[in-house]
Order: structure tokens, then C-alpha cells, then sequence
């Protein structure tokens, strides 16, 4: 492990109806990661990293955790919708942003809705479309260990893989796990973990570069959706990394850092 | 009291490898259909209703359906059709249906029109039970478990507004939504048929039940747990301004008479040793605990104590010791099993009238591996022996039914009607 030293801050925001929790650290350009809906506790490498080169935000998403729930979203859409109020009210401006997992969906619903909203955009595996080959992982018939676990191509092999899936979480983790599933299954259900139009929508982006990050052997969200992101998106870039699951942050932190860095150069 | 009658209906397959004791256990929703033998399940439908209309004919009050998706372990998959049938075949007994799964129902007025045509049918016999449906429920018909309970109450709001507001009216909901609701079909009971609510799990259902002034049912729970939940109920009426009692609570659980001890005892083992079950302790299979504690589905906090036991027989998060993973012996111990000739389960039921003190109850039998033969005699000696006798014991207990005391109000009914000819009172 390297030791980085990012002193992270953590602050409460008052923005479009709720207290928001916002996570903020390092320096540089500010980069908006919007994260996904496990609930991790740990403080992962990938992070620290990016906090090397940026002021790096990591907004706890209404309902996933220190941040409260809104009752009225009830979908990714109307979760992409606040967050349109919420960073006009942040004065964050057009900003480079990570989306991982449900939180590349919600990126990507939110460029459809404002492609201005972002500089550049990063979409790490992203739920949101139906992969034509395989299925979405159903992450509510499997407890959060088996879950995280499926995220990885080698979790024995990879550094990190304890970190975010301990071998006995902590209360304070099973509770943060509960608390992301809970929501993420109000918002995802069905259909499960995609809506139907975002392929047509994700025009919208053609002036927005896009970089599609996804792992070769990722058995959560398959390959194939990345196809249809890639597809969708004119002039987007996708990435495939080898042996590397749903996590290239996790699993893959040295190339998916360096895509990252030199995408948003 | 009232006394009812269930079976859970049981796909009973011999040859299917999952079947008896020894057999596999089932992991929900992993069984495929693909093993489904259609001339064993038309002769299984058969024979229950055929048990059925026979507890009618031996004296029991009510004749309980419940429905469960996708298990072998109840073939119910769709109780309103049962209902329907038994609402044409038989004239006097009661039909509970304990009950429909309120929260997967995308189309409710659904719901709505198929009650009141079994009520309609039977002239007046329908007994409609809410459930909130357990996490095979939710997946089975992909209704959203964290609106289960919101689902559930939206749900039961517009379905007594279609039984007993005139049409055509509008319906707004968060989650439910029509411009023109006006079923050409309306109950034969008034207001509406009673609403009864059974469970094992929700602080959250066994409130709102008693704020509501709905009876409620315990679904084969230990006694000490059960007695516990009753008195919240008692105590949460009593915050609403009213005062409850037995005929608010009802209690299910299984109960097999038989001809001799020893064919008792054999016939009893039976419940343990069919497809696994798991609401049937001994026998529940083997659990995905993602899909009992599906996120949402009831409040992280707020469980009766019959379910802080349940949950960690289920492999949950809870620490005491369960309703679950008792063997035979220790049900028949501590009472959830009864089994015998008439005077021995007699003597057993007394016990539990008196220490649950219910207004209702409900006995499960010819279930697990148990046969046809085996259901039937059991039948036949509940009515020449036990169920006279029981009702005796409930009237010098004092234990009426929500049939003699109205449970909302706690009004005497078998004397208003019993007055109401000579007008004397």
C-alpha cells in the first residue's frame, strides 16, 4: 500500500431539498465521482490517486448512505434530474466527472439530459442498458459479499479485494451495505437495472467525449452493454481491460488510472 | 370461536429426489418447473378440495387457502381460483383467504372485481386476508420490496374505497393509478367482507392491524413469542381507544388427530418429511438468505419477537434461538405440534386456549408427506370429537370469535341477532 496522505474533508451542503454529504480532497481541476451502489466504507487506492491531480468529490447520492433519502425519486432519472439542481447550486460549472457502476448510469442519464453539464465524462462499467448478450447481475438474490465478489475477474489476487469485501464486515459496513442495496433497489428493479430509451438518448453526448471503461471477463454488467454504450454514443471511446471484472478501479487501479489521467488531460 | 381449517397444498412428488426428510432440500426458487408431473398435479388440486368440502361437512367454520409463487411447497399459486371453486361447492363454511399478497398486484381493481365475485358466489362467505407476501413473493411477480409496505397500504385503501364508494371514481396514487374505477361487481357482504391480516414478521402489519381494528392471525409461531405480539396488539388498541380482544387474534397451527397414539405419532412425523417447507419447522429446506431479507422488504428495526427467532433460523442476523430448525420432538414438547387420539389433543389444545387466549384458530394438517387417507381421518375425528369439545372449552374460557364479538367494535353479535326477533333487550 502506498501511502498517499489526501486529507479528505467531509461537509454537509444544503442543495436541492436535502443535506447532502459530500466527501472532498486533494487539488488540481475538480472531478466529480458519482460512485456505485454497494456502499463501500473503505478507502480504496484509486482515490487517493486521482486526489493526486484533482480536487476529487464524492457526493454521497440521496438515499445511499449520510445523505437522506428524497421520496420522490424514484428512478435514475429523476435521481439524474437532482443532481442537474444540485451542481448548479454546488457551482461545480461543466466539470470532468467518473461515473462507476449505477453511478455510470446516472452520469449517463444526466448527459443526455445536459450534455454541458460535463467536460468530459468516464464511464466505469456502467449499469443502464440491456446487454443484448447476458444479463445484469441480480445483486438482490445474492447477499453483498457474493455480490462484490462477482465484481472481480481475481478477487484473491487483487490488493484491494479484501479492503471493500472483508471476510467479516464490520457492522458499521454491513449496515452502509443494507442501507445502498436498499436504494439502489428502489431505484433499479425493474426493469432491472436499465431504462429502455437510454440507447436512443445517449445521441445527445455526440459533443461530449466519452471514454467507456469495462472489463473483458466482467460478469456483473456484460461486455456486450458496453457495446451498445459505445454504439450509441458517436465518436465515444471504449476501453476493454484484460482479465479484470466489473471493478477496473479495484481490480485494475494501475491502467485504469492511467486511462483516466490521460483521457482527461 | 371460530375454528378453520388449512393445508398448505404440498406438490407431493415421490420420485422428484426433494421429497421426505432424507431427500434434498430445497433452495428457494431454484426448483424448476421442469419436473412438473401434470397428472399428479390435477389429482393433487382434486384432493384438496375435496378435503375441503369434508371440513365443511365435519363443522369447521372456516375453510383457509393461503397462496405462496414458484415453490413446491404450496400449490396455491393462485388462490382466488380455489376460493372461487369452493365458494360454488360448498353452502355454510367460511372461505379465509389469509390471504392475498396485497403488494404484487400491479392491477388491484383486479383484486377488487375477483373478491366480490367469490363473495357474490358464496352469498356472504368471503373472509379476505392481506399478506405482504415473503421475498419469493416479491421476486416471483418482480414487485419492488422497499414499496412492499407502502404497496400494501395504497393498495388496501383503494380496495375498500371500490368495495363501498359508489362508482365511477378516480384513483391518484404514488403507486397505483386509474381514471375510471366502477367494477360492475360489488361485495355481497356490507360494508365490504371482513379483513383479516396473518403474519409472523412486521411490528409495522401488527399495528397498523390493530390501529385498524383488523384481526390478526399468527402463522404457526411459539407460543411465548405469539403471547408477546398479542399483547402489543391488545396494547396498541388500547392507545386507539378501544378495547380488544380474543376475537381480534388468531392463531394457526398444526394439529393432526388420528385413530391410536402410535398412528397418530407416525402420520404427525409426516408434516416433517414432504418438499421442504419453510414455514413447516423441521423440514425448511435449505434458505437464500438474500432472498429473506430482500433490501426493504420489512424495516431493517422493526420485527415482532416471533420473528427476531425466525430470522436467525433463517440464517438472518438475529441471535436467538428459533421458531425455525426444531425437530419433531421439541414441536410436540412445546406445543406447535399436536398429535394424538381426540382426548390427548384435547386436553393439548386447552393449553394453548388458554394461555394464547384466541378467538380464532386455524388447525394445519394433511400436509408434508401426509396422504389423503391420513388428512381424511383426521378430518372425520375433528368433527365427531374434537371440534365440539373445543368449542365447549372456548365457552367456559371465554374466547369468542370475531363472528360472535364484532372486532372493531366489540359488540355482542350472537345476541343482537339472537334478540332481534323478540325484541326483548
Amino acid at each position: 500500500m502506498t501511502s498517499l496522505s489526501v486529507a479528505w474533508t467531509e461537509e454537509t451542503r444544503s442543495v436541492a431539498g436535502v443535506d447532502l454529504h459530500l466527501r472532498k480532497g486533494g487539488s488540481g481541476e475538480p472531478l466529480l465521482l458519482l460512485n456505485d451502489e454497494f456502499g463501500h466504507l473503505a478507502s480504496l487506492r484509486y482515490q487517493e490517486e486521482l486526489a493526486q491531480n484533482y480536487t476529487v468529490y464524492i457526493p454521497s447520492h440521496p438515499g445511499f448512505g449520510p445523505t437522506p433519502r428524497l421520496d420522490w425519486i424514484m428512478n435514475v432519472r429523476d435521481l439524474a434530474g437532482w443532481y442537474l439542481m444540485a451542481l448548479e447550486e454546488l457551482g461545480l460549472g461543466s466539470v470532468n466527472a467518473v461515473g462507476l457502476s449505477m453511478g455510470g448510469w446516472l452520469a449517463a442519464e444526466i448527459a443526455t439530459m445536459d450534455p454541458g453539464q460535463f467536460k468530459k465524462l468516464a464511464l466505469v462499467g456502467p449499469m443502464g442498458v440491456l446487454p443484448p448478450e447476458g444479463f445484469i447481475f441480480d445483486m438482490f438474490l445474492s447477499v453483498p459479499a457474493i455480490c462484490i465478489t462477482a465484481c472481480f475477474h481475481d478477487p484473491e489476487g487483487s490488493a484491494e479485494f479484501r479492503e471493500i469485501c472483508p471476510e467479516m464486515a464490520s457492522p458499521e459496513q454491513a449496515q452502509a451495505w443494507e442501507i445502498s442495496r436498499e436504494e439502489a433497489c428502489r431505484l433499479g428493479w425493474r426493469p432491472y437495472m436499465y431504462y429502455p430509451g437510454l440507447p436512443n438518448l445517449l445521441a445527445r453526448l455526440k459533443d461530449l467525449p466519452t471514454m467507456i471503461v469495462w472489463g473483458r471477463e466482467d460478469e456483473f454488467v456484460p461486455l456486450s452493454a458496453g457495446q451498445v454504450y459505445h454504439n450509441s454514443i458517436p465518436g465515444s471511446r471504449l476501453e476493454v481491460l484484460d482479465n479484470c471484472g466489473h471493478m477496473p478501479h479495484v481490480e485494475k487501479t494501475e491502467e485504469f488510472l492511467g486511462l483516466v489521467r490521460q483521457f482527461f488531460a | 370461536m371460530f375454528i378453520g381449517y388449512f393445508t398448505e397444498r404440498p406438490y407431493q412428488d415421490q420420485r422428484s429426489g426433494y421429497f421426505g426428510a432424507t431427500g434434498k432440500p430445497i433452495m428457494d426458487l431454484t426448483v424448476s418447473n421442469e419436473i412438473y408431473d401434470a397428472k399428479l398435479g390435477a389429482e393433487l388440486y382434486n384432493r384438496y378440495l375435496d378435503e375441503k368440502m369434508y371440513a365443511e361437512e365435519m363443522g369447521f367454520d372456516g375453510l383457509m387457502l393461503n397462496e405462496h409463487h414458484g415453490t413446491p411447497f404450496c400449490m396455491g399459486g393462485a388462490m382466488n381460483v380455489e376460493a372461487s371453486i369452493l365458494a360454488r361447492m360448498t353452502n355454510r363454511a367460511k372461505i379465509v383467504l389469509l390471504g392475498n399478497i396485497l403488494p404484487i398486484w400491479d392491477d388491484p381493481l383486479w383484486l377488487v372485481e375477483q373478491l366480490s365475485m367469490i363473495d357474490m358466489i358464496s352469498r356472504g362467505r368471503l373472509v379476505s386476508g392481506w399478506v405482504r407476501g415473503t421475498g419469493r413473493e416479491s421476486v416471483a411477480h418482480n414487485s419492488p420490496p422497499p414499496y412492499n409496505w407502502e404497496r400494501f397500504q395504497e393498495a388496501h385503501e383503494f380496495v375498500v374505497k371500490a368495495w363501498t364508494t359508489p362508482g365511477p371514481f378516480r384513483w391518484e396514487g404514488k403507486h397505483f393509478q386509474y381514471r375510471h374505477v366502477n367494477p360492475w361487481v360489488r361485495p355481497y357482504q356490507e360494508p365490504h367482507p371482513p379483513i383479516w391480516l396473518p403474519g409472523v414478521v412486521s411490528r409495522d402489519s401488527l399495528m397498523w392491524a390493530a390501529e385498524k381494528r383488523i384481526p390478526y392471525i399468527m402463522l404457526a409461531t411459539e407460543m411465548e413469542p405469539t403471547k408477546r405480539a398479542f399483547q402489543l396488539y391488545h396494547d396498541t388498541a388500547a392507545e386507539h381507544g378501544y378495547e380488544s380482544g380474543p376475537q381480534n387474534i388468531g392463531y394457526l397451527w398444526k394439529v393432526h388427530v388420528d385413530e391410536t397414539e402410535e398412528l397418530a405419532e407416525a402420520t404427525a412425523r409426516k408434516y416433517v418429511q414432504g418438499p421442504s417447507n419453510p414455514f413447516l419447522a423441521g423440514n425448511e429446506g435449505t434458505v437464500n438468505p438474500a432472498l429473506v431479507n430482500l433490501p426493504g422488504l420489512t424495516s431493517r428495526t422493526r420485527v415482532l419477537p416471533t420473528q427476531a427467532v425466525a430470522t436467525a433460523a433463517r440464517g438472518g442476523t438475529g441471535g436467538v434461538a428459533g421458531v425455525l430448525g426444531r425437530p419433531y420432538e421439541q414441536q410436540i414438547e412445546d406445543y406447535t405440534i399436536i398429535t394424538g387420539t381426540p382426548d390427548t389433543v384435547i386436553k393439548r389444545i386447552r393449553h394453548v386456549l388458554e394461555y394464547i387466549r384466541p378467538g380464532s384458530i386455524f388447525f394445519w394438517d394433511g400436509d408434508g408427506a401426509m396422504t389423503h387417507d391420513d388428512a381424511m381421518r383426521s378430518l372425520r375425528l375433528m368433527g365427531q370429537e374434537v371440534i365440539p369439545a373445543v368449542k365447549e372449552i372456548a365457552k367456559e374460557l371465554e374466547l369468542p370469535g370475531p363472528f360472535e364479538v364484532d372486532p372493531a367494535t366489540g359488540k355482542d353479535l350472537t345476541r343482537e341477532e339472537a334478540a332481534a326477533p323478540t325484541a326483548d333487550d
